[in-house]
């Protein structure tokens, strides 16, 4: 087929475009997606059984604060990083602030601690499992997310796979907090952050082989 | 280059609104630009160039609901013609080194025209292949310039199947030629 052919068959009959289509797609896969994390959450770990009352501490919000806000810093990368020609710039720099804060509180929280509470503080009692439990419950969220992004057109595949894995993986926290007993702001900085970071190298890994259109 | 710029996001625009006429115009300048980028990005290649503008086309109307009006289209339009011109030639690389060494590249006064060469791949042979449902769509609509209407008629197919069958018909045409590649 010449050229000229193909012109006058992708013009031919040519349909407005959909436009809330990427919007679309990233809604069906947030809601399949976190999903399916919470339901592996219930299925492989279950709620912490004090879950009725831990809930209505504000402790409690201020830890999932952490994942949630990431999550909104991974979903406007991935989307951004769905499209071509996109500009980041500065808003790189937005998932530093809500490690930045935690990191802070940790800090301030270790200051305050005895010397002999501070590893306590840290390592908790499920810091070995915690973010491979992460991980696994990522999955999910993880084949939703790179769904999405693979059906619209990336063009830098290993940030837009770590922008998707990171993604999944802040999911995956959220879905997390309904389990998780830690509650020392110490130990989120550390363990939550770092189930996180191995979601988005992932995705980074993933990335070219997966998001190919 | 900015004249081109506005010249062809106003036609690429009133595209997006479903106007044939000016999206015709776009793709028919956007195709003239890009044989210029790709000459000269490849130009000992220069018979594999309406290969890789027939899958940028395709490619950027596949793709064409990912553009915001208020962005600038030459970024859009380039980060597309790039990607796919890194995925032609990751192809090619994975292809001579399983045979071919060495190839015609070193042939410099081999040939010489000025006219678009034909394109070494025929799209319509892949689109043959298409299963039914992604074929006769495009067939009957984009080929023969048949209404949705008409073409539903005409093969027993609903309206909202047809326009499905030829929207992703195109994709699985895009993702043929990956595979082909």
């Amino acid at each position: 087929m010449k050229t000229e052919d193909l012109i006058s068959l992708l013009s031919t009959g040519v349909t407005p475009a959909d436009t809330g289509l990427s919007r679309r797609r990233f809604a069906r896969a947030l809601l399949l997606g976190g999903l399916g994390s919470f339901v592996l959450m219930l299925a492989v770990y279950g709620f912490r059984h004090d879950l009725a009352v831990v809930s209505r501490t504000p402790l409690f919000w201020a830890r999932f604060a952490f994942p949630a806000t990431l999550s909104a810093c991974a979903l406007f990368l991935a989307a951004r990083l769905s499209r071509p020609g996109t500009r980041i710039g500065a808003f790189w720099a937005a998932p530093a602030v809500p490690v930045i804060v935690v990191w802070s509180a940790a800090v301030a929280v270790l200051c305050l601690a005895s010397p002999d509470a501070r590893i306590p503080l840290v390592m908790g009692t499920t810091w070995r499992s915690c973010p491979f439990n992460i991980v696994l419950l990522s999955v999910p969220a993880f084949v939703a997310v790179f769904w999405a992004i693979r059906g619209l057109a990336p063009t830098r595949l290993r940030l837009a796979g770590a922008a998707g894995g990171m993604l999944a993986g802040t999911i995956a926290t959220m879905a997390y907090c309904l389990h998780c007993p830690e509650m020392s702001v110490a130990f989120w900085a550390v363990w939550y952050l770092l189930g996180m970071t191995l979601a988005t190298l992932i995705g980074a890994l993933l990335g070219p082989r997966f998001l190919r259109w | 280059m900015s004249g081109a710029e506005e010249r062809l996001r106003a036609l690429f625009v009133r595209g997006l609104d479903g106007d044939a006429a000016a999206y015709r115009a776009f793709l028919d300048d956007l195709t003239a630009h890009l044989r210029g980028f790709l000459r000269k990005r490849i130009y000992y290649l220069q018979d594999d160039i309406e290969d890789v503008v027939q899958e940028i086309l395709l490619a950027v109307h596949n793709s064409r609901h990912t553009y915001r009006p208020h962005e600038p289209l030459t970024a859009w339009v380039h980060a597309i013609a790039r990607y796919k011109l890194m995925d032609f030639f990751r192809a090619r690389s994975r292809r001579e080194a399983l045979n071919d060494p060495l190839d015609e590249t070193l042939d410099i006064f081999a040939t010489s025209d000025e006219e678009p060469a034909d394109a070494k791949r025929d799209i319509g042979k892949l689109l043959d292949q298409l299963p039914d449902r992604h074929r006769l769509p495009i067939v009957h609509v984009k080929l023969q310039g048949l209404s949705v209407t008409e073409t539903a008629t005409l093969t027993g197919m609903s309206e909202s199947a047809i326009k499905v069958g030829i929207h992703r018909g195109l994709k699985a045409l895009a993702a043929k030629i990956r595979g082909n590649a």
